[in-house]
């Protein structure tokens, strides 16, 4: 093993975190406050490159392989996690399935338009009251003459206000189960095609989370992707790519909690020393600068062996899962460094705790990771 | 037009320490990058290629692991790089001659254009230098510069007063960071940059073989600034008078 990053690996990185740290990160914060969309930062995201990031050359991509991939989606997360999550779903949970799964005609149609960042991509599988269990799904498809019709809710779908190419899941044969289920490629200009609520959450606050309602929806039947009954399996082997965007998203969140309890701990002074000189918060830092390497190198050991092109569920889940667990316990730390001025929205930690709390959440709670990497030492 | 950039690798000063007890700078393991201001320098030579046409050649003296370093300005838009392996020993005059001769190698340029000095040292002393050995014309200190295709206008600041300059072809212009903001590269820029070429002439290839330094580092150390730590906890007008009062005796107001 070598764990080092190629020549092209480092300008990447560099592109990447000068970007973060002197155009994203100044406005984190405000965004967050104001609930606001960023714009500028996908904008700018789209004109490097970096919001078509896996999309190959053929199509107007730079073609990234997964491990400089989940690397910039930690270095963007590390600035501002919702502008990570859009970059995440965008490429993994949208850009990807089409590249996988879409015939040449979509595939044309729809990945230069992804690469430029014309549309933003969403992925719409949840419903309220099927999450994780995709075989209750109730969006139906029903196909008359050139069109599927569709119909049903989908709920906290990531940048829903926003995106204008949505993987869409519904049931296109309810007596067959999971088998029944088929993925649509849909467009928001579609007729019957309507923005629900929009959700007020704890974080993540800049990247919007909505309802999308279809209603009597037609969708070209060359938007159908794959084919008929393809849906489930098109959905987890996506997921298992998106966790590794999830988890790439937590070790940023968690990085920029690091270090800014290390700067803290040094400049502020309880009885005459830096805090840093206590034992007590040196074992916090050292526990959370550990548990963050761990994290990290799960997540590329994920995205490795999917460049590989291996099934990946296991790792993925298990990136996903101890990433996430490891946001969620360094952020709390560091808002536990920070002391009273932790809780306030002076500093950027109380940001940084909140943007983490989802990670243990979407695409799949941790304990749906626990039951993917159960289910794969068990078979 | 034929521009030559000329950049230097440095450490990232930002991350250097002095040991406390022998005053010298700790550089290892420090991350080395291209001179920031080298960037600007860069930046300006891709524009000028972009309204008036032609090539922008990176040069660069230094260790062969600038080469690495040197991708990112071909990836911002450079169009190719040659590498000067440093000798052991080396001055600003050793620097500037590696340069004046290289460009020599390459036929010429029409316009070079260096940072005002690196962020490392900051001497200011190359690009006046390498002009000087190739006799031509030198434009300073440049905040503005517009290039056509038969003369070449600067606004420079030299420091008590701003003035404007023209030249024509050759020249060398030194430009300060105010001149431009650089790009960053795109994805696609950063990966088409491994495959534009990056040329390594050691100083024998340049007939440099026998140069040597006319200054001996003797050795580097950090300045130990020291400060007077004086507090004043008084109100606020008690304390803002007993302030002026000693920045007047210090003699700093008036």
């Amino acid at each position: 093993m070598f764990f080092e990053l190629s020549e092209q690996q480092t300008l990447i990185r560099n592109m990447d975190r000068e970007l973060a740290e002197k155009e994203i990160a100044p406005k984190a914060a405000e965004l967050d406050r104001n609930e606001e969309f960023p714009d500028e930062a996908i904008k700018r995201l789209a004109e490097l490159g970096i919001l078509g990031a896996i999309i190959p050359e053929k199509y107007g991509g730079p073609g990234l392989d997964t491990v400089t991939y989940a690397m910039m989606i930690m270095e963007i997360s590390r600035a501002c996690a919702s502008t990570g999550v859009v970059t995440s779903v965008h490429n993994s949970l949208c850009s990807w399935p089409i590249m996988y799964y879409g015939s040449e005609e979509q595939k044309d149609k729809y990945l230069p338009i992804l690469a430029r960042g014309d549309r933003i991509g969403a992925f719409a599988a949840t419903e309220p009251d099927a999450g994780s269990d995709l075989g209750s799904l109730s969006t139906v498809a029903e196909l008359n003459g050139d069109n599927y019709i569709i119909n049903g809710t989908k709920t906290f779908i990531t940048s829903g206000p926003r995106a204008g190419i949505v993987i869409v899941f519904a049931v296109t044969d309810r007596s067959k189960g999971t088998k029944g289920i088929s993925a649509f490629i849909v467009e928001s200009s579609y007729k019957g095609y309507k923005v629900g609520s929009i959700f007020e959450k704890i974080g993540i606050h800049a990247s919007l989370t909505s309802e999308l309602i279809f209603e009597d929806m037609p969708v070209p039947k060359e938007n159908l992707l794959g084919k008929e009954g393809d849906g489930f399996k098109i959905a987890m082997a996506t997921l298992d790519g998106g966790r590794i965007g999830i988890a790439s998203q937590a070790v940023g969140i968690a990085q920029a909690a690091l270090e800014e309890s290390i700067k803290d701990s040094q400049a502020r002074h309880q009885f005459g020393k830096p805090i840093s000189s206590f034992q007590a918060i040196q074992w916090m830092l050292a526990e959370m600068a550990t548990k963050i390497d761990a994290a990290r190198l799960l997540t590329y050991q994920a995205a490795i062996r999917k460049d590989q092109g291996a099934r990946i569920s296991k790792e993925a889940a298990m990136a996903k899962l101890y990433a996430s667990e490891t946001a969620v316990e360094a952020t709390n730390n560091a808002i536990q460094i920070h002391g009273g001025y932790g809780y306030t929205r002076e500093y950027p930690v109380e940001r940084l705790y909140r943007d983490a709390r989802i990670t243990t959440i979407y695409e799949g709670t941790s304990e749906v990771q626990k039951m993917v990497i159960a289910s794969s030492l068990l078979r | 037009m034929n521009i030559v950039v000329c950049a230097k690798q440095v450490v990232d000063v930002g991350e250097i320490k002095v040991n406390p007890s022998s005053g010298k700078p700790m550089l290892e393991g420090i991350p080395k990058k291209i001179s920031d201001i080298d960037k600007n320098a860069c930046e300006e030579a891709i524009r000028v290629r972009e309204k008036v046409g032609g090539k922008v050649t990176v040069l660069t003296v230094g260790t062969p692991d600038a080469k690495e370093r040197m991708k990112e300005l071909l990836a911002m838009g450079a169009d190719n790089g040659v590498l000067v392996t440093v000798p052991d020993k080396a001055d600003h005059l050793v620097t500037s001659t590696l340069i004046s001769k290289a460009i020599q190698k390459m036929g010429g340029a029409d316009l070079i254009i260096c940072a005002e000095a690196s962020i490392d040292q900051f001497s200011g002393q190359i690009g006046p230098r390498v002009a000087g050995l190739l006799n031509i014309p030198q434009l300073t200190y440049c905040y503005k510069v517009t290039a056509e295709p038969q003369k070449l206008t600067a606004e420079r600041n030299l420091g008590d007063r701003l003035v404007t300059s023209e030249s024509s072809y050759p020249v060398l212009v030194t430009v300060t960071k105010e001149v431009n903001q650089p790009r960053l590269p795109s994805l696609m820029q950063i990966l088409g940059s491994a495959k534009k070429p990056i040329e390594v002439w050691g100083t024998s290839d340049i007939g440099a073989a026998d140069l040597k330094p006319g200054i001996e580092t003797i050795d580097i150390k950090g300045v130990a600034m020291s400060r007077k730590n004086i507090v004043f906890k008084d109100d606020l007008d008690e304390s803002v008078s007993k302030l002026a009062d000693s920045l007047s005796k210090e003699g700093l107001l008036g």
